[in-house]
C-alpha cells in the first residue's frame, strides 16, 4: 500500500479536525473549571446521615446554574463543595435555599478563591508547554544531525512539534466540544490529557522518524517516496501494537474504574489514538513533502 | 548455558522478590513473617487520592509595611514548609492566598488525617517578641479610654522579634537548676537588643511568646552581646520543644489558625481499590497480548515488565513520591513507553527472522537496530519531563516526576533485563 500517494486523505482529515477544533474554540471558548478560574469552596455540616444529605444537596445543586459542583465528604459529618466563583449575594441565597431542603445544614466555612491562582496555573502551564516544544525541537535537531544529507535534521524537530500541535489542538477541540455538550470542564484532567498526548505523540513520531533515518542509510539509492513509504509500512504494526497495549489498561480503567476518572481516561484514549495516527500518517508524509521541495 | 548469566538472572529475581515484599509487606505479615519497620513505609498519596489535612492560617500583617506583604508571606511560607519537611512529611503544599484584604496560608498535608498531629507538626507558632514598658501617662491614657480594651496598657511592642533570632539553646539556671532558654540574636538583632536594654535600665522588659508574657526580667545594664535568656517555668520537655521550634525558624509574622479540617478523598478508599484492580486487569491483558502476539519472547518481555513495575513502585515508595492522580497518569504513560521498547525490539527481530536468520541472531539484531529509536524517544520524553518539572505548578510536577522516573527505569529494564533474559533463554539455547 502506498501511503504517500494517499497522504492527501490524511491531510484533509487532519485539516478538518483542526478546523473544527479551532472553530469551536472560537465560537464556544473553553469551559474552564475552578482549577483555572479560581472558585468557591463551601463547607457544610449536617446532623442527618451524611450520604443521604449529600445526595439531596447534589440533586438540588444539579438543577441550579452553578455548573460542575465537586462534592467531597469529610470525616466530620460535613461536606465540601467546590464550584465556580459566586457573589456574596448568591452565596447567601443558596444557603437559604439549602436550609429549606435540609434544616440542619450549618455553614462551616465559605471561601471564594480569587482568580489569581488559576491565572498562575494557566500562565505557567502555557510557558512550560512552549518550553517543552523547544526542548523537543532542539533535541531532535541534535539527535538526527547525522541522519542524512537528504533531509536536514532541524526539519525532523520542526515537524515533530507541528504534529504535536496538531494533537494538542485535537485535545483542545475535544474538550471544547464535549465541554459544550457534555459539560466537560477544562481543569486538571484537561492539562493531564494534554501532557499525555504530547508525551505519547513525541515518542511515536520519533520512532517513525528513526525508521526513516535507518532506511536512508540502508537504501541509499531508493527514491524518497519509496523510503518513507517503506518506513510507514514497517512501523505500522508496531504503532498499532503499542497503542493497543496502552489502550488495554485504559479500557479496563474505563469499565471497572471509578466514575471520577472516566473523563480523564476517555481523553487519554483519544489522545493515544490521535498520537498514533498523526505520527505515522501525518509526520512521515509531511517529511516527504518537505524533502521533495528542496530536493 | 552461561553460568554467569544464570547467576545474574538469579540475582534479579531475588532483588525483585525483595522489592515486591517492600511494596506489599502486608503479604508477608499475613504469613507471620516479621519484617523490619523500614518495609512498612506507606505509599504517599496526594490529597486528591488519599484525602488528608487542610489547614488555613491567617497572617497578621499589621506590623508590616504594605509594600512588604508579599515578601513577608513568602518568608512565612518558607518557614512553615521547613517545619513540615523537618517533621518528615514530604511535599506539603503550602500556598499563599489573598482573600479580600486577608492574607492566608493554606497548608495541605496529604495522607495525614489526624488534625491534632498536623497542627502540632506545624507548631504552636512560637511568635517571639520583646516588649518594653509604657510610660505611666500612656498606661493611664489607655486605661481611661474604654475603646482601647484590647490594647496592653503596660507593655508596648518593640522592633525586636523572633525574626532576628540566630539560635536558641537549652541551658539550666545555676541557682534554681530549672531549664532556661538562651537566645542568641544576629548582628542586627544584637544592635536592637543593646539599644533596648540601654534605654530600659532599671525597667522590666517583657518576653512574649505567642502574645503571652513568659518572662519579665528587669534590665540591670546594657547588653551588647546579643544574648538573652528566657527563664519561664518550663519542664525540660517543654523547654526542649520550644528551643527546637525557635531554631526551625521563628515566624516572621504572627499567624492564627482559622480553619482546620481533614479532607475525605475524592476517590475514596473503595475507589483506590477499584483502580488498582482495574489496572491489574489491564496489565494482565497486556501480558496476554504480548505472549500471544510475540510468543515465548513476549512472555519473557512480560516478566521483565512485571519486574519493571515492581521496580518503579519501589522507587515511588522509597523516595517517596507523592502520588496524585496526575502522577499516576504519568506512571501509566511510562508503562506504555516501556512496553513500546519491547514491541520495537520484537518487531525488528521479526523482520530479521523473515530474512531467514536464526532466532537468536534476529533477537540480537533486533536489539541493535531498535536501540536508536528507544534511546531518542525516551530521552525526548525525559527532557520534556524535566522541563515540565522545573517550569510548572505542583500538579504538573507530580506528572513529570513519575513520568521521568518511569521512563528512566523503563530504559534500564528494556536494555538490561529484557536483553539478558532473551540472551539466556533464547540465544544461548540454540
Amino acid at each position: 500500500m502506498n501511503f504517500i500517494q494517499k497522504s492527501k486523505i490524511f491531510y484533509s482529515f487532519s485539516g478538518i479536525i483542526i478546523t473544527i477544533s479551532l472553530l469551536s474554540l472560537l465560537i464556544w471558548g473553553f469551559n474552564f473549571g475552578i482549577d483555572f478560574t479560581g472558585g468557591s469552596l463551601w463547607e457544610l455540616s449536617v446532623a442527618e446521615n451524611i450520604n443521604q444529605s449529600t445526595e439531596k444537596i447534589n440533586n438540588y445543586l444539579k438543577e441550579s446554574d452553578l455548573g460542575q459542583v465537586d462534592i467531597q465528604t469529610t470525616s466530620e459529618n460535613s461536606l465540601i463543595l467546590r464550584f465556580s466563583n459566586i457573589s456574596e449575594e448568591k452565596h447567601i441565597k443558596l444557603l437559604g435555599e439549602l436550609k429549606e431542603i435540609i434544616p440542619s445544614v450549618e455553614e462551616r466555612r465559605f471561601e471564594s478563591i480569587g482568580p489569581s491562582i488559576g491565572q498562575e496555573l494557566k500562565t505557567k502551564s502555557i510557558w512550560a508547554i512552549i518550553l517543552v516544544f523547544f526542548g523537543i525541537l532542539t533535541y531532535l535537531w541534535y539527535a538526527f544531525r547525522h541522519s542524512s544529507l537528504r533531509v536536514p535534521s532541524y526539519r525532523y524537530g520542526i515537524l515533530a512539534v507541528l504534529v504535536l500541535m496538531h494533537d494538542a489542538i485535537f485535545i483542545i477541540g475535544l474538550f471544547v466540544i464535549l465541554g459544550k455538550f457534555q459539560g466537560w470542564e477544562v481543569n486538571s484532567d484537561f492539562l493531564v490529557a494534554l501532557l499525555v498526548v504530547i508525551g505519547y505523540s513525541v515518542h511515536d513520531t520519533i520512532v517513525v522518524f528513526d525508521r526513516i533515518r535507518e532506511n536512508f542509510k540502508l537504501k541509499i539509492k531508493d527514491s524518497l517516496e519509496n523510503i518513507i513509504n517503506l518506513s510507514i509500512q514497517q512501523t505500522l504494526v508496531r504503532a498499532l501494537n503499542t497503542s493497543l497495549t496502552t489502550i488495554f489498561p485504559l479500557l479496563t480503567l474505563y469499565f471497572f474504574g471509578p466514575l471520577s476518572i472516566k473523563i480523564l481516561v476517555v481523553a487519554m484514549i483519544s489522545g493515544v489514538i490521535i498520537g498514533t495516527y498523526s505520527s505515522v500518517f501525518l509526520a512521515a508524509p509531511l517529511l516527504y513533502e518537505w524533502s521533495i521541495k528542496k530536493a | 548455558m552461561n553460568y554467569k548469566k544464570i547467576l545474574i538472572i538469579f540475582g534479579i529475581f531475588i532483588a525483585t522478590i525483595l522489592l515486591g515484599v517492600f511494596i506489599y509487606p502486608q503479604g508477608m505479615a499475613a504469613r507471620g513473617i516479621k519484617l523490619p519497620d523500614f518495609f512498612y513505609k506507606d505509599f504517599n498519596f496526594g490529597l486528591d487520592i488519599s484525602g488528608g489535612t487542610l489547614l488555613i492560617y491567617e497572617a497578621d500583617l499589621s506590623n508590616v509595611d504594605s509594600a512588604d506583604y508579599s515578601s513577608a508571606m513568602t518568608g512565612l511560607r518558607d518557614v512553615i514548609e521547613r517545619r513540615i519537611n523537618y517533621s518528615g512529611v514530604r511535599e506539603p503544599r503550602v500556598t499563599v492566598n489573598k482573600s479580600g484584604e486577608a492574607w492566608r496560608l493554606t497548608v495541605e498535608l496529604a495522607g495525614i488525617k489526624d488534625i491534632q498531629e498536623a497542627i502540632k507538626m506545624i507548631g504552636e507558632t512560637p511568635y517571639l517578641e520583646f516588649k518594653e514598658i509604657r510610660s505611666e501617662e500612656e498606661t493611664e491614657a489607655i486605661l481611661e479610654n474604654e475603646e482601647l480594651t484590647d490594647v496592653d496598657p503596660y507593655f508596648k511592642a518593640t522592633a525586636l522579634t523572633g525574626k532576628y533570632l540566630e539560635r536558641a539553646d537549652i541551658d539550666f539556671d545555676q541557682t534554681t537548676s530549672l531549664p532556661v532558654i538562651n537566645l542568641k540574636f544576629n548582628d542586627e538583632g544584637s544592635k536592637i537588643f543593646a539599644e533596648l536594654t540601654k534605654n530600659n535600665i532599671g525597667n522590666p522588659l517583657a518576653i512574649y511568646l505567642d502574645d503571652y508574657p513568659i518572662s519579665i526580667p528587669v534590665v540591670r545594664e546594657e547588653i551588647p552581646s546579643g544574648i538573652a535568656q528566657i527563664s519561664g517555668e518550663f519542664t525540660l520537655a517543654e523547654a526542649r520543644e520550644l528551643a527546637a521550634r525557635l531554631n526551625q525558624g521563628a515566624l516572621p509574622v504572627p499567624i492564627s489558625l482559622i480553619s482546620q479540617q481533614s479532607v475525605g478523598a475524592i476517590l475514596g478508599e473503595e475507589s483506590i481499590e477499584k483502580i488498582s484492580q482495574a489496572a491489574l486487569f489491564g496489565f494482565l491483558l497486556v501480558i496476554l497480548f504480548m505472549s500471544i502476539f510475540y510468543r515465548f519472547p513476549g512472555l519473557l518481555a512480560s516478566i521483565s515488565l512485571i519486574i519493571y513495575v515492581i521496580l518503579v513502585l519501589s522507587i515511588f515508595k522509597f523516595i517517596p513520591v507523592t502520588l496524585t492522580l496526575a502522577g499516576v497518569t504519568g506512571f501509566i504513560l511510562s508503562i506504555g513507553m516501556a512496553v513500546d521498547a519491547n514491541v520495537l525490539i520484537f518487531e525488528y527481530a521479526k523482520e530479521e527472522m523473515r530474512k531467514n536468520k536464526p532466532m537468536w541472531i534476529s533477537m540480537e539484531d533486533g536489539f541493535q537496530r531498535s536501540w536508536s529509536a528507544i534511546r531518542d524517544s525516551n530521552i525526548a520524553t525525559i527532557i520534556s519531563a524535566i522541563i515540565l518539572y522545573y517550569f510548572s505548578s505542583s500538579m504538573i510536577r507530580g506528572f513529570a516526576l513519575t513520568l521521568a522516573i518511569g521512563v528512566g527505569a523503563g530504559l534500564l529494564t528494556a536494555i538490561y533485563i529484557t536483553r539478558i533474559f532473551l540472551q539466556t533463554f533464547i540465544i544461548n539455547k540454540q
